[in-house]
């Protein structure tokens, strides 16, 4: 079996005579979880929109699970779940009955109780989706996008606009996916997000992949600088270094014990993140 | 590894017919939109309207009814089929059935099937009223009922296609409803529904005969009306050979448009 679920080399987008994508390359491991993060205008969507095969490419090589997503066919597209924004089609439909009606479109649907079970929305199956809140909607996109219990999953901006609680939860059922073996790949804004859930993070800036790595080896974090800070007799103190253990050990010889204030900080994903997308601005 | 069958596209699109239809009726403002206004515009003006047409003895009234059956036929297939479309490609919907498995056709198998099934209610429901009210007949002879049947089939067949092309017009689905009613309402005045196509100035009558709208109307008259009616046709005559033909062109034209323009994205999503 290919290893790799998503080959891409030198792709290229061109609207008019700007290059919105220009020159991504990026392999997708089967199994993994990755998450695509990039600043509004990068590059993100359309190189997402490119690969699920919702936009032609102007140039480069383009491999989704072993098919040119150039050329979709029906039966590769039953091989794929796509979680968009979320619609606001058939309101007055039930949950069960819109989940039920796509899995007719797959030639090996899941279970569709056991899709909604999945996807926490047991109780609500008979509600109309109408009255369903944000996430719960949110939820039902997902129970269409893995009906077809898919090899790869598109996750578009998954939890935009949930409240911290619905998130947790979110994450709990996009991990047990991931956990069954599903192929994800997340595009979000959510930094915590990506470091929770992505076992590689690809950072994409002005139409190019400018680092791939995990969420925390990230612009060489796990090797940063430690910031080490307490309160001293003159107010806050800090220093960097590279032996924060060494220095907490110091500090707490001279404070005979406990130091007051004690915090050591690596830089997170957010500050390698915000570095990377400004150096290349 | 053997790969089960994908599911054909027939049951599908029947499928998505179902799905349509419940959709549709389970959403009261919908039903009332389309399927009541025609109803309701037979009321009104079969309250307002009086006299018989001409000297042929057929009661004005039979006349109207008539065309507002072949104007409920546009109603529910071009305006709420058009909108419904623009509708879904704007909310996304569309976006996200070109994602799945399911084949195109079956979009629009679903589409017919729930624009024929509208069509068909519709039908009845101003076909009983203008019976009641107005009393209008069913078609004499068997002949008559087959050319109530193909005339309505046609106007189906053509309605839901020029609504399925015209869908791409509208920017957004919210304007969607004024861009297709623009025309429906033109074509109404100008085709022999609200006055005898035979009393409207000639340079009227000539636009009104380009479009399919007249010839459905003139074709269920010649189903469900007396042949004294004729005295009062500009032509004298019922003319089913250029109104299947009138209808063929249009039938071609729209599905020529529909393969050709249908958007499954907004203009923005490029």
């Amino acid at each position: 079996m290919n290893e790799t679920a998503v080959r891409v080399r030198g792709l290229r987008k061109r609207y008019g005579d700007v290059d919105a994508v220009n020159g991504v390359d990026l392999d997708i491991f089967r199994g993994e979880v990755f998450a695509l993060l990039g600043p509004n205008g990068a590059g993100k969507s359309t190189t997402v929109e490119i690969l699920e095969g919702h936009r032609r490419r102007t140039g480069g090589d383009v491999s989704v699970l072993g098919v040119d997503p150039g050329k979709p066919t029906r039966e590769w597209r039953a091989r794929l779940g796509i979680v968009l924004q979320t619609s606001n089609e058939q309101p007055e439909l039930s949950v069960r009955e819109i989940v039920r009606h796509f899995a007719g479109y797959y030639p090996r649907p899941r279970d569709v109780d056991e899709v909604i079970e999945a996807v926490g929305l047991t109780e609500k199956a008979g509600a109309r989706l109408a009255l369903l809140s944000g996430g719960q909607r949110r939820r039902v996109d997902v129970a269409l996008g893995i009906v077809g219990g898919p090899e790869l999953l598109f996750l578009d901006e998954p939890t935009t606009g949930f409240d911290p609680d619905a998130r947790r939860q979110f994450w709990k059922l996009i991990e047990g996916l991931a956990h069954g073996g599903t192929t994800i790949l997340l595009t979000t804004h959510y930094l915590d997000e990506a470091e929770t859930l992505a076992d590689r993070v690809g950072v994409i800036v002005g139409g190019r992949v400018v680092e791939v790595g995990s969420p925390m080896e990230l612009g060489g974090r796990a090797n940063a600088t430690a910031r080490v800070g307490w309160l001293g007799p003159q107010g806050r103190q800090s220093i960097e270094t590279d032996s924060p253990t060494q220095v907490v050990a110091e500090l707490s010889q001279k404070f005979d014990g406990e130091v007051p204030e004690l915090t050591v900080a690596r830089p997170t994903l957010e500050d390698v993140y915000l570095a990377m997308i400004g150096a290349d601005r | 590894m053997t790969t089960p069958a994908l599911p054909s596209t027939a049951r599908i699109g029947l499928s998505r017919g179902a799905l349509e239809l419940k959709g549709y009726f389970r959403e009261t403002s919908a039903v009332v939109f389309t399927l009541a206004m025609p109803v309701i515009l037979m009321l009104i003006f079969g309250s307002i309207f009086k006299g018989e047409v001409g000297h042929t003895g057929v009661d004005f009234r039979q006349y109207f009814a008539a065309g507002i059956i072949a104007s409920g036929i546009m109603s529910t297939t071009f305006v709420s089929l058009g909108v419904s479309i623009a509708q879904e490609r704007d909310d996304g919907t569309l976006k996200r059935l070109y994602g799945t498995p399911m084949p195109k056709a079956a979009y629009f198998i679903g589409k017919t099937i729930s624009a024929l099934v509208l069509s068909l209610l519709e039908t009845l429901l101003l076909f009983v009223l203008g019976n009641v009210l107005f009393g209008l007949k069913p078609p004499s002879t068997p002949e008559r009922w087959l050319t109530f049947a193909w005339v309505f089939v046609a106007g189906v067949a053509v309605c839901t296609l020029l609504g399925i092309a015209i869908s791409s017009v509208p920017r957004s689905g919210r304007g969607a409803a004024a861009v297709l009613n623009l025309p429906y309402l033109v074509l109404q005045f100008i085709s022999g529904v609200y006055f005898t196509f035979g009393d409207l100035p000639s340079g009227v009558r000539q636009v009104g005969a380009i479009f399919p709208l007249k010839w459905m109307c003139q074709g269920l008259r010649s189903a469900l009306l007396p042949d004294t009616l004729l005295a009062a046709e500009p032509a004298h005559a019922w003319e089913h050979g250029r109104t299947g033909l009138v209808l063929a062109a249009w039938g071609v034209a729209g599905l020529a448009l529909c393969m050709t323009t249908f958007r499954w994205k907004r203009r923005r999503d490029g």
